[in-house]
């Protein structure tokens, strides 16, 4: 962060455009909501660093937020992408038969024996909430590991109920391990609990900590070039670009959190040299604890377009020696020239074209750099789910007094597209259909509109593509009637 | 601290490919089959989901209806996300996103500050409410706490707020189908009931159904027969509305006026029995007319029997144009029958979808075999035995009515058929098993403009068999040797 920042502007965006359409959102909600969002929404201060929104607070009800449960940030995002493990939905059949391959979270290996991205619940019926659900749990896990012999373990994550009828799972999840020699690990990540997945990062995090981690050794001598990274969910296949990257500049990277995971591997992570961070919302906590428990140090990376991942190889080869440092810009050497030329492709058709960004953890700053490449300029963004340390790192990303939004409602979304004008709204499924009915071309940027991936070198060439064709579909040439 | 399961620490380990073959064989097998069947308390991929997502789909349905969700806002994000990934269109719904201190002290605080909210941005004509697990296990009284609502000034007067409780750990989503718009119903048609009035309309039920197309298709056969028809819950212009530049909150469905005066209607029909199981004995109890429980319009002779009870509860004959449209349908199904007949289909769905592709299936000669019902009961189970019974084609039929589709799977691979009927979430069984899948259920993740083609009716059924035989005729000619490659099939 310590990058010198200079100073972005969007022609025609001023702190008092930015307020005065802010206010105009602000004027719909009746006063209490009013005095509850107007926290959440500011113009941009790019060069204070600093958080210029209030964040991770309880979502206003009624005004169709688009966050989700603590249950969906550790079952979908933490736990869901480690392949070899079976991840049971624990409570009724609904939340787990939602997230059944819903996040693109790609895996190898072959479903039901080595991989097992399918849905496992305990289907909750009116007798487990009348009498206790912990039995029908010991049993499942123990026909789980009769069915699914090559599962390296079991996450158990609670659903709303059983959090409210006092079940203790953490009592069988210990016993069970015992049993079968395997890793049970209960995670209490009801749906209640806290205000956004952002809390059920956090205790899944804490699992790892308190079941996970260390319970694992690496056969081989550790190397100076081991790593481990960390937040990187293989949307659409995200690892299978950075893994190999980093390797290409001389890493061995021991074990990836938790895209296309293997649970054996993460937990014998304290072994590594350094944690390489991308999703910095979903996974921080790790980093920390394993930086003060094992003396790991971390860094921050983003691997979205061709600067910012110059920039970050960079940054990330200044830790090491010259073997590395030579092996990245080998790299950097290789792969600008083909960048230059995707940009060279793309740039003519979206340059000066705007994009407004919604999105969760990390996307709404680390995308921005990319969409820089191609010459578009970002005049809003927001995050469902982010803490000040999120808005504090994406305030030099944005330029000056374009709009930040957290927790956005869809009223407000639909207002600010409508006032900012973007060329593109980059969002979730639940805001792309609203976006292209008012005839704003959108790309889901949480799933990568089922493309992807969107990571490293690999990435940018389809990030291209996509935006451009988002952009630029004669589709949208046909949305006037000429009656 | 780490390893509070005190597990000894080990060496990481890679699992052998050999082992992985072994596995990967075993799991095939007769004896994997057993004892996956012998399973008490896992269920793995089961086909059916919770009660509130079919509370939010009907809750759509009717014009300037804003679902709301009271509980947890991450299931209203599940529900949304869901509706938008099938339909490929908006789904805008709230919730009042109900967190820790309301599972302690009761939801009433969030839902009145809720429906001040919704009401203020998004300027309903209606708001329904139905709950996620958290109200329901505490025991949240939605009754007063909506009368409080009202009493505090928070609802416009005018406003009906129907409200319906759809506990999770019990049915499933047709069941909170049914109870939203059981609620629906009851609340607009309140004190609307008018002696010797009479509509002159024909009000129909769809039950839980996720096929635009479906909807389309119900009001074209009421045009083609020149009667006035009503759709008591009516998606297709909510969920296929259309791109010319301007978002709609609430894009169409069933006009409350019109929902209202429904009790005064000519005649009421539910084609979804089992999806509208109470409402429809709710209607029965008090709409006037004459009522009529009906399977759902597949194949010929559910539509045959359709087309006839709207004749008989009408007064109007079936039109000449239904009648070339019923003799087109069985020229096509007669012209494409070798290619379907005798072929063997594991089947699944919800009750009254299933019934209806296993009707269509006997009538081309088909053989039902695996049939799995989604959330079944043992009186489902009986119907279907009897459907299945009704013809010689479902002597081969096995019923499963307890059962997910990891127990399909040791189906299909220890006793093999030609083709699976479901939804998207049959495709990796589909592909495992080296056998194609149509989707004819909900939900379809995966495909495009699926749900805009109609099933039902005389159209529906051809619709149905074009797709499957044209796909086993892409079969042969993909797989079939050099030699057996020909030009006319
Ligand atoms: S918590 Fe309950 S209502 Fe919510 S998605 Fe899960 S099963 Fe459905
Ligand atoms: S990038 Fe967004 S969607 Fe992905 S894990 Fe982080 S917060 Fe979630």
């Amino acid at each position: 962060m310590a990058e010198k920042v200079e100073l972005k502007t969007v022609e025609g965006v001023t702190k008092e455009s930015t307020q005065s359409i802010i206010d105009d959102v602000l004027a719909l909600y009746p006063e209490k909501g009013k005095k509850k969002r107007a926290p959440h929404l500011a113009p941009n201060d790019q060069l204070s660093g600093k958080a210029c929104v209030n964040s991770n607070k309880k979502t206003v009800p009624g005004v169709m937020s688009a966050r989700g449960c603590a249950y969906a940030g550790a079952k979908g995002v933490v736990w869901g992408p480690i392949r070899d493990m079976v991840h049971i939905s624990h409570g009724p059949v609904g939340c787990g038969w939602y997230s059944w391959g819903t996040r693109r979270n790609l895996v190898t290996g072959q479903l039901g024996v080595d991989q097992f991205a399918m849905q496992f619940t305990s289907d909750f019926q009116e007798r487990d909430v009348v009498y206790g659900g912990d039995k029908k749990l010991e049993k499942l896990i123990h026909e789980a590991k009769e069915l699914f012999p090559l599962a390296k373990g079991f996450s158990v994550l609670s659903e709303c109920p059983v959090g409210l009828i006092g079940d203790d799972i953490n009592a069988v999840a210990k016993r069970v391990a015992q049993d079968l020699d395997t890793p049970v690990i209960p995670c209490n990540c009801e749906g209640f609990r806290g205000v956004s997945q952002s809390l059920g990062h956090h205790i899944s995090n804490d699992t790892i900590r308190d079941y996970i981690i260390e319970t694992r050794e690496f056969e081989e001598p550790i190397g100076p070039y081991d790593i481990a990274l960390i937040g990187e969910y293989n949307i659409g296949g995200d690892a299978w670009s950075t893994k190999p990257l980093l390797e290409e500049c001389g890493f061995n990277v021991k074990a990836v959190w938790t895209g296309d995971g293997e649970l054996e591997k993460i937990a014998a992570t304290h072994q590594v040299k350094l944690n390489v961070i991308h999703c910095y919302r979903s996974m921080n906590y790790m980093c920390k604890v394993m930086e003060e428990k094992y003396g790991i140090p971390w860094i921050e990376l983003n691997f979205f377009g061709p600067s910012k991942i110059k920039t970050s190889l960079r940054k990330l080869a200044e830790l090491f020696d010259d073997t590395i440092k030579e092996k990245v810009e080998a790299v950097i050497a290789k792969y600008d020239p083909q960048m230059q030329a995707i940009i060279e492709e793309y740039k003519p058709r979206l340059d000066g074209k705007k994009v407004m960004l919604y999105v969760g953890g990390l996307r709404p700053r680390h995308t921005i750099g990319a969409y820089e490449d191609l010459g578009m300029s970002c005049v809003g963004s927001g995050y469902e789910f982010a803490h000040s340390d999120d808005y504090d790192r994406t305030a030099p990303e944005m330029p000056e007094a374009t709009v930040v939004f957290d927790d956005a409602s869809e009223i407000e979304l639909e207002k600010f597209a409508e006032e900012m004008k973007p060329d593109l709204v980059g969002s979730g499924i639940k805001e792309k259909y609203m976006f292209q009915k008012m005839g704003v071309p959108f790309r889901q940027m949480h799933s990568w509109d089922y493309s992807g991936p969107y990571h490293g070198y690999k990435g940018f060439p389809i990030f291209a593509r996509d935006i451009d064709m988002a952009i630029n579909s004669p589709t949208w040439n046909l949305v006037k009637s000429p009656f | 601290m780490a390893n509070n399961l005190g597990l000894a620490v080990k060496p990481v380990t890679e699992t052998p490919e050999s082992e992985k073959k072994r596995v990967a064989e075993w799991i095939n097998t007769e004896e994997y089959k057993e004892l996956n069947f012998k399973r008490e308390a896992l269920v793995v991929m089961p086909p059916h989901t919770c009660q509130p997502l079919g509370a939010e789909l009907v809750a759509h349905a009717f014009e300037g209806s804003l679902p709301f969700v009271h509980g947890s806002q991450g299931c209203a994000s599940y529900y949304r996300s869901t509706l938008n990934r099938h339909f490929r269109e908006p789904a805008p719904a709230v919730s009042d996103s109900m967190t820790e201190d309301g599972a302690v002290f009761g939801g009433q605080n969030n839902l009145h500050e809720g429906l001040e909210n919704c009401i203020a941005l998004y300027k309903p004509k209606m708001v329904s409410v139905f709950t996620s697990c958290m109200p329901e296990i505490i025991g949240d009284d939605l009754t007063s706490f909506i009368k409080n609502a009202r009493n505090a000034g928070l609802v416009p007067e005018e406003m009906p707020v129907p409200y319906a409780n759809t506990p999770s750990f019990n049915g499933s989503h047709i069941h909170g189908y049914d109870a939203m718009l059981l609620s629906i119903l009851q609340t607009l048609t309140d004190g609307k009931k008018v002696e010797g009035r009479c509509t002159g309309k024909l009000n129909l039920i769809p039950g839980f159904d996720a096929n635009t197309g479906n909807f389309r298709e119900y009001k074209r056969i009421f045009s083609e027969f020149g009667i006035e028809g009503l759709i008591l819950g009516d998606i297709s212009d909510v969920f296929d509305s259309p791109l010319d530049g301007e978002y709609r909150t609430y894009p169409g469905g069933t006009p409350l006026e019109d929902a209202a005066d429904s009790i005064n209607g000519k005649a009421t029909i539910t084609v979804g029995p089992r999806s509208s199981a109470k409402t429809f004995k709710w209607v029965e109890d008090n709409y006037a007319g004459t009522n009529e429980s009906m399977p759902m319009p597949l194949g010929i002779a559910n539509t045959d029997a359709f087309l006839m009870k709207i004749a008989e509860l009408t007064g109007h004959e079936v039109p000449e144009s239904l009648k070339a449209e019923r003799g087109r349908a069985v020229d096509a199904m007669t012209d494409a029958h070798q290619y379907i007949h005798g072929k063997k289909f594991a089947v699944y769905g919800d009750p009254d979808q299933l019934m209806g592709y296993i009707s269509f299936l006997l009538e081309m000669g088909a053989v039902p075999y695996h049939v799995l019902i989604n959330k079944g009961t043992k009186k489902v189970a009986k119907e279907v035995q009897a459907l299945l019974d009704s013809s010689p084609y479902g002597a081969k039929a096995t019923i499963y009515h307890k059962h997910d589709l990891w127990h399909l799977r040791s189906l299909l691979m220890t006793d093999p058929v030609d083709a699976i009927i479901g939804d998207t979430h049959g495709k990796g069984l589909a592909r495992d098993a080296g056998i194609p899948l149509f989707r004819f259920g909900f939900p379809i993740f995966d495909r495009v403009n699926l749900h805009r083609r109609p099933i039902i009716g005389y159209q529906g059924a051809i619709n149905m068999l074009t797709e499957i035989c044209n796909k086993f005729l892409d079969i042969t000619d993909e797989t079939c040797d050099e030699r057996h490659f020909e030009i006319m099939r």
